[in-house]
């Protein structure tokens, strides 16, 4: 297990290159689905009062 | 082609197939890992540093696939005039930026103890730095306009522009001296990688693959959104206008 991660004494550049690959990977999908889902909710939303709006019309 | 044009039709389909796309991406991420980390073995003169390219190579291509899914789709939104198409291209250029930010960032640590430098102003280098400016002068134009349709135009003609630095990339290391290796996978002769090694570099480039695809499904589905939004926004005040 230790072997595992000292990476043969390379364990400084393998493991930041995992790290910088993981971090900009999960951050970037985690900020595109909030994205998402915020503005798709809003969107619903406004469908929904525009047709209750329409519906009292 | 046309009946992808079908924004609600699109969304559909996204709705339907992302899931699916996200769990192929997990398993790929999993086993990829895995190989990368534990089971592929270690190289007789990098050691356990060759690790870093099972990061790194999948990431250049997806750097220049990311790109190339831009350029073709501001070729289709300026001869077709396909809507999809830049919501598409728009998309697509955030996470192009950061696979080429991946590439650079993880190159720099593989480079430091292989070759003993951080970096190097050489052909493959310089131009993958020239490919993460062009995306954020890409980025940067598309919300330099208020109005939409003109700002696909410009970024439609910047993206065909900078698709001349894509051959550049790829051929970099044929053309020029550089330090980068010349290619090992995709040549003339077939990859001349150990398929111990191959393998695994496969799988993590097909989950990056799926990610790109599950993330820009969720870009479009949220810039498509934000698109509704503007419009009633603007019926809103229109009619507001009109009450006056």
């Amino acid at each position: 297990m230790n072997e595992f991660f000292s990476m043969g004494g390379y364990a400084a550049y393998v493991w930041t290159a995992y790290a910088v690959t993981a971090i900009g990977l999960a951050g970037l999908g985690l900020a595109s689905w909030r994205r998402m889902r915020a503005l798709e909710s809003r969107a619903d939303r406004l469908r929904a009062v525009r047709r209750s709006e329409r519906g009292q019309a | 082609m046309h009946r992808f044009a079908n924004p609600a039709r699109f969304l559909r389909i996204a709705r339907a197939v992302q899931p699916w796309t996200a769990a192929a991406m997990a398993v790929a991420f999993a086993v990829g890992l895995y190989y990368a980390l534990v089971a592929s073995p270690i190289d007789y003169l990098q050691r356990d540093t060759v690790r870093i390219m099972y990061v790194h190579v999948p990431a250049a291509w997806m750097a220049l696939g990311a790109y190339s899914t831009i350029a073709i789709a501001s070729l289709v939104s300026i001869v077709w005039r396909h809507p999809l198409a830049d919501v598409c291209a728009r998309a697509a250029a955030p996470i192009g930026a950061v696979f080429t930010a991946i590439c650079l960032i993880t190159g720099s640590f593989w480079g430091k103890p292989t070759w003993g430098t951080w970096w190097q102003w050489d052909a493959r280098m310089t131009s993958v730095l020239v490919l993460l400016f062009v995306y954020l002068g890409y980025m940067a134009l598309w919300s330099a306009f208020d109005d939409r349709q003109r700002a696909a135009r410009a970024a439609s003609i910047l993206a065909l522009v900078g698709a001349i630095n894509l051959p550049i990339i790829k051929f970099s290391v044929d053309w020029w001296n550089t330090l980068h290796q010349p290619a090992s996978v995709f040549r003339r002769g077939g990859p001349t990688i150990h398929p111990d090694m191959l393998v695994p570099l496969l799988v993590m480039a097909l989950a990056y693959l799926l990610f790109f695809v599950t993330t820009l499904l969720m870009r479009m589905r949220a810039e498509l959104a934000a698109q509704r939004l503007e419009v009633a926004a603007e019926r809103r005040a229109l009619a507001l206008e009109g009450a006056e």
